[in-house]
């Protein structure tokens, strides 16, 4: 881990040593625009009379 | 209370229930490789036209099977093993819950025989993929959800070591890259999973027939499902890439050219990498182009940065540390002055190459909504798939396998010379049947189907000399691939159940606790770019990217005359 001379952490460094915030992101992130997106457009299909 | 030893040859100070978690995880996960790369063999001979060994319905059979046993269970048990090395030995902690590691492999083993037994019934011969209306057996779908509770247990206890190790300050700074790398993969796996138990649950309550779920929409479907079925690929590939690092860092002592720069491609996998898993309902109608080419290019781009940064960084990182050592001549010294006898650095080296030519390569093309239309469904898939896992993914955990069995083991391999052989037999064999089974799709053989020459259909298809040729050619080179395979399992085995006890060094001559392993537990740069051989490889790699893509560009120009 390394800081800047103000005694910092940046934040990529903070967010990549963050291990449950990176899960919350990677579940989150594909859930979104993968799986509801998808989800969300088959369902809008209407049904065949 | 944990209990520790320490290791002779690493120095490593290991948890004792660690240890027990990971020889089991991996031995189970080597006899699972056994059972589905047999159903894999019968697959490759019925599919290589000259033999058409089984009949149909065994033919199916032996195709669920193999997709299951070497597609989630050898792989998820060896990454088990792997998510317990990286987080409590790397980081040189005890394992969170142990107790619940083992639940975990518990439910992991009694859902993959579950699962095993329900298609070996014959009544669930559904492929991998189950697509509904096609209906397994309640005990199929049930096995399958057993294994990934398992699993998602597993993944709880790496989580919970590494926040232990944070908290008992077992280590400096931020977790080193491999444990990264493992983390990564942890985490698709949980989406993995989350999303598998979306589908799967309903899917079996449907196939119960007990009225509380009548249907399940096909779409739906094939998009939850394959939130799951790809993703659990893409945990392969971050894993099989954590192994890279940690063989780079523990034959040469390497590090990553910057750690910085890797962190941040493995969050890109983190982010972007499972929504690959669109490029499977590319041609499905109903979902919008804008759906389709957002997951499967502008986002998995990212992604695929990332993959290229790696595909640079590990072998930079080798040859930073070669040239430290004074391997200076020309551009290739350091290479060529590389352990290629070591089957821990060919299978590595094999799988790098390999990967990226074969399976990298392949996937961005099929990736591409326009192209994918040339070779959706065809033979061309299974050819990437081998191209990724089998020669990317399962290569490298045989790589590393060669430096933990005898590592943890304390035992002598049994069959030293053949496994000098064994990553080339192996890589070799099965990179040259992936490449067939792409001619093959290009020329549009249709994957999974049993016979292509149609002999009892009511209207037949006749492919071109040359389909057959590949068909047959990929066949052969499955089952040098599959002896590669073989070898490697006895040779695992044989070392586990009947190699010598490793002599311990003489206290006076004992290496001080080593500096190469500390590469792969510690954070930090190798603080250099001054890698000119690896930049080259890297040119040639881009150079047949590009070319390649607009080859197919082409020939899918010529499927549309539009001239």
């Amino acid at each position: 881990m390394s800081a800047d001379s103000s005694g910092n952490i940046p934040f990529m460094q903070r967010l990549l040593d963050s291990p449950f915030v990176l899960l919350a992101l990677g579940v989150l992130v594909p859930t979104v625009i993968y799986t509801v997106w998808g989800v969300v457009e088959a369902l809008s299909i209407p049904m065949a009379p | 209370m944990a209990n520790f030893r320490t290791c002779p040859d690493t120095g490593f100070k290991i948890d004792l229930q660690a240890d027990k978690l990971i020889k089991w995880n991996a031995v189970t996960a080597v006899v699972f490789l056994l059972v589905g790369g047999l159903f894999g063999l019968l697959v490759a001979l019925t599919r290589w036209p000259a033999v058409h060994l089984l009949d149909a319905d065994l033919f199916y059979l032996a195709l669920t099977a193999h997709g299951l046993d070497v597609l989630l269970v050898w792989i998820i048990f060896f990454e088990m093993a792997l998510l317990y090395f990286t987080s409590a030995i790397l980081l040189n902690s005890r394992l969170a819950m142990p107790k619940v590691g083992w639940l975990g492999y518990v439910l992991m083993l009694v859902g993959a025989l579950i699962t095993n037994v329900a298609v070996l019934q014959g009544n669930s011969t559904v492929m991998f993929t189950s697509y509904v209306p096609l209906q397994a057996e309640p005990h199929f779908y049930l096995g399958i959800i057993l294994f990934a509770v398992g699993a998602l247990l597993g993944c709880a206890v790496f989580f919970g070591t590494l926040y232990i190790a944070k908290k008992e300050r077992t280590y400096e700074g931020s977790i080193p890259l491999v444990t990264f790398g493992a983390m990564t993969a942890a985490i698709i796996a949980v989406f993995t999973i989350a999303t598998g138990a979306v589908i799967l649950i309903p899917t079996m309550l449907w196939s119960m027939d007990i009225g509380l779920i009548d249907r399940v929409d096909g779409l739906v479907y094939r998009i939850v499902w394959w939130g799951m079925g790809h993703s659990s690929q893409q945990i392969n590939v971050a894993a099989q890439i954590a192994c890279w690092y940690a063989i780079a860092a523990i034959l040469f002592g390497a590090k990553p050219l910057s750690e910085k720069v890797s962190r941040t491609a493995f969050l890109m996998y983190i982010l972007f990498l499972q929504l690959a898993s669109a490029h499977h309902l590319l041609v499905d109608p109903g979902l919008s182009s804008e759906y389709k080419i957002f997951n499967t290019s502008y986002a998995l781009y990212l992604a695929v940065l990332g993959s290229m940064i790696h595909g640079l960084t590990v072998p930079g990182a080798i040859e930073a540390a070669q040239r430290k050592k004074g391997f200076n001549n020309g551009l290739f010294e350091w290479l060529a002055k590389a352990p290629w006898g070591n089957p821990v650095f060919s299978g590595m080296a094999l799988s790098v190459v390999l990967f990226g030519f074969l399976g990298g390569i392949t996937g961005v093309i099929m990736g591409t909504e326009q192209l994918n239309i040339i070779m959706h469904n065809t033979m061309y898939v299974p050819g990437h798939f081998h191209g990724t896992v089998v020669v990317g993914t399962t290569l490298a955990f045989m790589a590393i396998s060669y430096w933990i069995v005898p590592t943890l083991w304390q035992k002598e391999m049994v069959m030293p010379g053949l496994a000098k052989w064994q990553p080339y037999l192996f890589g070799l064999g099965m990179g040259a049947a992936a490449i067939f089974m792409m001619g093959a799709g290009t020329l549009g053989v249709p994957r999974r189907h049993w016979d292509i020459a149609f002999a009892d259909s009511a209207i037949g298809h006749v492919f071109p000399e040359a389909a057959n040729l590949m068909m047959g050619l990929a066949g052969v080179s499955a089952v040098v691939g599959s002896l590669g395979a073989l070898i490697f399992i006895l040779n695992m085995v044989g070392t586990i159940l009947w190699g010598k006890a490793k002599v311990p060094a003489p206290a006076s001559a004992e290496p001080t606790p080593a500096e190469t392993p500390s590469a792969a537990t510690s954070y930090g740069g190798a603080g250099t770019m001054a890698v000119p051989g690896t930049f080259v490889l890297a040119m040639v790699f881009l150079t047949t990217f590009v070319l390649y893509y607009f080859v197919n560009w082409k020939y899918l120009a010529g499927v549309w005359g539009l001239s």
